[in-house]
């Protein structure tokens, strides 16, 4: 049994860990949010265009598509894990590249796993455009990519949403990291694994202070969101104008 | 200029337009006319080449426009329209009005030029930094109507473009559109419910009823000498059925209408079945025993007020001299003559002023 007094030495161990900038927590931090940004950068630039181009056009088996990858969004971090590790394991179709036990590694699982619901989300956003914005559009003679760009730019916040989304999946996983990266000290242990290893070895003060950070990095992101999509709306009300008529 | 012929759209199996030929000519205004669900807006979006017709076809200035849709872009951009329900992108409203110079890859500084003008001319130069999706829906309106207009387009297609807008801006619209046309000579086609709009604009219009072009001409021709009964409905006639063409000297026919006789002007032979159609304010309401000196080209038909019916400034008196009969006069003289249900009056109207049509 953890004791009450356990936990709270660990709470005060994390804030001095914290408050004293300690290298090995900062080298995580920043490990973990450069393999969790560079996937949600990567999904993002595969999940536009690629969620735009399931939107826009018509095809046989569109809607089962859009089921599978609407499935995806739960699927099990360990299952990405298995399969991108069969992959580029020693002896898998990508082992020469040696990405197993590598940060690259973990990107592309990270980028894997968050795929689908960043596509998803992104189908979702376009079909909630206006059906007579689309027709608006052509009528004031815009070209069929001048549309599809107008048209993502309309749903820019739903899709934001989306990103935001798939980082917080992103950098909140355990499966893609631990299998794929191997939570090797100083070169791809990050966040949520250490905080496995810590408790496991009963270093509760870092464990917390680990937690916290994540907890914290999930707040800026979210004051980011709020902050980028109620900016939109309250434009309206700084900008004041009557009708002339 | 915009050539119509045999065009027909489907919707799924609903066919909702048919066989419509038109001749829109350079620089003209026309309205097409019609109650709602007509096809009116159908027509418009084939005309701007959002659609493709099931049959028929549409030519700009000789040049077909079935082909592949690059082509159909480039004559679309010597367009405008302005649709019934106005969508406007969630940016500024400056911004909104710029897109389809964008689209056109018209120079910034210009853009900018010509988008303030635009604003101006609509009356929401303070609204240009707004967001265009907190606007009212009169606002939006305007907004979709200076989107178009900043195009400086060859042709204008509205699709009831007043429908949402208060009288005062209403009237401002349609100052607009005269002076666009007449400064900037561009054609414009108007799709409106409402009449008296379809009146003040026209140089031109046509009717449409389920889905059918039932009469193309000028004002006078489509108020006063309608090819129909359901047209003379729409332009604010109650016609008069069962009548059958008793004499006709030399084009002075006298009709029958049950036990009334009622003069016209017209070449039908005796003998045939017709309907009559007269506009109410060519009726004269007078009191009994103080009709004019009876000439042969005047009716004059006593009868009994049946009931009155308030139409804004006006007073709709249906009479009841054998016949129905409907008179539009001011309220003032209603006043004035003591109008009431059951009161005794002569119903005074020129032959020249029955509109005669054969039945089938």
């Amino acid at each position: 049994m953890v004791e009450l007094l356990e936990i709270i030495d660990g709470i005060i161990q994390a804030f001095q860990l914290i408050v004293s900038l300690d290298p090995e927590l900062l080298q995580v931090t920043e490990l973990s949010l450069f393999i969790s940004l560079s996937a949600t950068i990567i999904s993002t630039l595969i999940a536009i265009p690629f969620g735009g181009l399931i939107h826009f056009r018509e095809f046989r088996g569109k809607r089962v598509l859009i089921t599978i990858i609407q499935t995806l969004y739960s699927v099990p971090t360990v299952i990405i894990g298995l399969v991108v590790y069969l992959l580029i394991s020693r002896s898998g179709p990508f082992g020469v590249l040696e990405l197993l036990f590598s940060p690259v590694g973990m990107i592309i699982g990270q980028t894997v796993l968050i795929l689908p619901i960043m596509t998803g989300l992104t189908i979702s956003a376009l079909s909630g455009v206006d059906r007579n914005i689309r027709e608006t559009l052509v009528s004031l003679g815009a070209t069929e990519f001048q549309n599809i760009t107008q048209i993502i730019l309309e749903a820019r916040f739903a899709i934001l949403g989306g990103i935001i989304l798939g980082f917080g999946r992103a950098i909140s996983e355990v499966g893609v990291a631990m299998m794929i990266g191997g939570n090797i000290r100083g070169e791809t242990r990050v966040l949520t694994t250490s905080i496995a290893l810590e408790t496991g070895m009963g270093n509760f003060g870092l464990s917390i202070a680990l937690g916290i950070i994540l907890l914290l990095i999930a707040l800026v992101v979210v004051l980011i969101m709020n902050f980028i999509t109620s900016g939109a709306l309250t434009e309206s009300d700084r900008v004041r104008g009557g009708p002339q008529a | 200029m915009i050539r119509i012929t045999g065009l027909s759209h489907q919707f799924g199996r609903r066919e909702v337009i048919h066989g419509i030929d038109l001749e829109i000519r350079n620089g003209e205004i026309f309205t097409l006319i019609g109650p709602s669900g007509s096809g009116k807006t159908t027509l418009l979006r084939l005309i701007n080449l959002l659609d493709r017709p099931t049959k028929g076809s549409i030519t700009f200035d000789g040049m077909l426009t079935d082909g592949h849709e690059n082509e159909r872009r480039s004559i679309r951009r010597s367009m405008a329209m302005v649709f019934q329900k106005p969508a406007v992108l969630n940016t500024s409203v400056e911004q909104n009005v710029s897109f389809g110079l964008e689209f056109r890859r018209v120079p910034r500084d210009q853009i900018q030029m010509r988008v303030a003008s635009a604003l101006e001319m609509v009356g929401l130069s303070n609204f240009s930094r707004r967001k265009a999706v907190t606007l009212s829906g009169g606002e939006m309106q305007r907004v979709a109507i200076a989107r178009a207009l900043v195009l400086n387009p060859e042709v204008l297609l509205l699709d009831e473009p007043t429908a949402n807008l208060d009288p005062l801006s209403t009237e401002i619209i349609e100052d607009l559109i005269v002076k666009i046309n007449r400064d900037k000579k561009t054609t414009v086609i108007i799709a409106t419910h409402d009449m008296s709009q379809g009146q003040r604009l026209a140089n031109r219009m046509g009717v449409m009823m389920s889905g059918q072009l039932v009469q193309v001409g000028n004002l006078i021709e489509i108020f006063y000498h309608p090819v129909n009964r359901a047209i003379a409905v729409f332009v604010g006639i109650d016609p008069i059925r069962e009548s059958v063409v008793e004499s006709n000297d030399n084009n002075l026919a006298t009709i029958a209408v049950r036990d009334v006789r009622i003069q016209a002007v017209t070449n039908i032979s005796p003998g045939q079945q017709v309907t009559l159609c007269i506009r109410p304010e060519e009726v004269t309401l007078s009191l009994p025993d103080t009709c004019p000196t009876t000439s042969s080209a005047r009716n004059c038909l006593p009868g009994t007020i049946t009931h009155l019916l308030p139409y804004g400034p006006f007073t709709r008196v249906k009479v009841d001299c054998g016949v129905s009969i409907t008179a539009l006069i001011t309220r003032q003289s209603s006043d004035d003559l003591h109008l009431s249900p059951g009161k005794q009056v002569m119903a005074t109207i020129k032959a020249t002023a029955v509109h005669v049509i054969p039945d089938r």
